[in-house]
């Protein structure tokens, strides 16, 4: 790939396809963590970190594993390992390392081993063919997607808490639920926008 | 079929994949072992758990951590109380100290009655934001409660419910002193007073009398009665606002049967309220 093309693969995977709002994938903490903005931003700081990893490793599985050994099929099951492995592994070695990084993203780490958006990404680069570099690109793009899709939300999801012109059956998740469609339908502004 | 291909060599990678990152994060485990005191664990295990902020710790797992890697007090956990103070000074070997329990006081009489409330706030249902409104408050006296129930809404131990007159009442039974109604009180109008203490000013206002007359019928008015009639010379008036130095107090009374607004409260300690109650 061109340096051009991956220019665009970054961009479109941040907002033409947005892995929460276009892909759906990770609704989860979507809904569950996006209340308040600040932990919003540190869980979406740690889907950052994990993603990208996890693509990393995961590739190099698939590709110098799975591939030679003509076991394709497997990719789930080893890729489930892989992350789970590796989230345990990140957050033990935080601890120790980087107390304060640690303290930001931890309570997250364990939250994350099982998300889907996780996978998601890799089963994306794996299914798409991409080589280590756009592997890579698309995996810091679509973590930065959901960063994103998730801070706005909480900013949101804040500003409408207290809001008494909402009627009382549509206060609290149900107003969260409406407000992610309308954020959707708002991101599919931006198809067509990369070819 | 190839045996080989079908059974072998999966059942052999995944064993192996899920061998190697086994003895990697046992290995990881050790490495990166973190030593954790365990009077940590022991403190969390006497807290009672309600993470309520009122030590001054982010929860209760704060609190434990900060009497050991900070050397807190042991008495601090106001939910707690003695007892579990004892229960920390035994884990920490030091003597617990004499607690007090507190409870949270309302500084302000001024009902929808007594002072009139001056404009229809209709904004959000929050004291928090009804104080950013010019003037600082919905209300004619910008000191007092503005009676939104902000603090109702704070308190996790529902010590606290909003009157029919527009001021919350203090469930002294329920109230541990936790402090979190004196923190989100835009008005600051809630303080913690040792519920021992039996006399009680409950105003606010550090307005000059006549202005505080033109507002409220039960606003201290600065003028002095109290500190001259107490014979302890326990209350002073400090910025036109009558304060009683609970620790001299001796519970006579004197200063509020003087009062002219009658904003002073008696019978507000623990003895008291449950002898009436």
């Amino acid at each position: 790939m061109t340096m051009t093309e991956l220019f665009l693969l970054f961009v479109s995977s941040i907002f033409v396809h947005n892995i929460l709002l276009s892909r759906f994938l990770g609704c989860c903490p979507f809904m569950g963590v996006s209340s308040k903005l600040k932990t919003a931003q540190g869980m979406g700081a740690a889907v950052v970190f994990v993603i990208v990893l996890a693509s990393l490793m995961t590739w190099l599985t698939y590709n110098y594993l799975l591939v030679p050994l003509h076991l394709e099929y497997l990719y789930t099951l080893s890729f489930i390992l892989v992350i789970a492995a590796l989230v345990q592994f990140v957050e033990l070695a935080l601890k120790k390392l980087n107390p304060v990084l640690y303290k930001s993203l931890g309570i997250f780490l364990p939250l994350i081993t099982t998300n889907c958006a996780v996978l998601g990404v890799a089963v994306l680069n794996m299914n798409e063919g991409y080589g280590l570099a756009a592997a890579l690109v698309n995996a810091f793009g679509s973590s930065l997607g959901f960063l994103l899709a998730i801070s706005l939300m909480a900013g949101i999801r804040e500003r409408i808490e207290d809001n008494e012109g909402i009627p009382v059956s549509l206060q609290g998740l149900p107003m969260a639920l409406i407000t992610a469609g309308l954020m959707s339908i708002a991101f599919m502004g931006f198809t067509g926008i990369i070819k | 079929m190839d045996v080989m291909h079908v059974f072998v060599t999966p059942l052999t990678l995944m064993g192996v994949m899920g061998g190697v990152f086994g003895v990697l994060l046992a290995i990881a485990s050790i490495v990166f072992r973190v030593h954790q005191d365990e009077r940590i664990g022991l403190i969390r295990a006497a807290l009672p758990g309600a993470n309520c902020g009122g030590c001054g710790y982010p929860g209760c797992d704060g609190g434990a951590s900060g009497v050991v890697t900070e050397g807190a007090a042991v008495n601090k956990c106001s939910v707690g109380g003695a007892s579990v103070a004892q229960k920390i000074a035994e884990i920490m070997g030091v003597e617990a100290g004499a607690t007090i329990p507190m409870r949270a006081f309302l500084k302000c009489k001024g009902t929808c009655e007594a002072s009139p409330r001056q404009l229809i706030y209709d904004g959000i249902n929050d004291c928090r934001s009804a104080a950013t409104i010019p003037g600082g408050s919905p209300n004619a006296c910008p000191f007092g409660c503005i009676g939104l129930g902000t603090c109702v809404s704070v308190c996790n131990f529902g010590a606290l419910t909003m009157g029919d007159d527009g001021l919350p009442k203090v469930d002294v039974k329920k109230c541990v002193g936790c402090g979190a109604c004196v923190a989100n009180c835009p008005k600051g109008i809630f303080t913690l007073v040792p519920a021992t203490a039996d006399i009680i000013v409950a105003c606010n206002s550090h307005w000059r009398g006549p202005q505080v007359k033109g507002v409220c019928s039960a606003g201290c008015i600065g003028c002095g009665i109290c500190a001259k009639v107490c014979p302890a010379g326990a209350v002073e008036v400090i910025n036109d606002l009558a304060v009683i130095d609970q620790s001299k107090c001796i519970k006579c009374g004197k200063c509020a049967q003087r009062c002219p607004a009658k904003c002073i409260k008696t019978g507000e300690s623990y003895e008291v309220i449950e002898k009436t109650a």
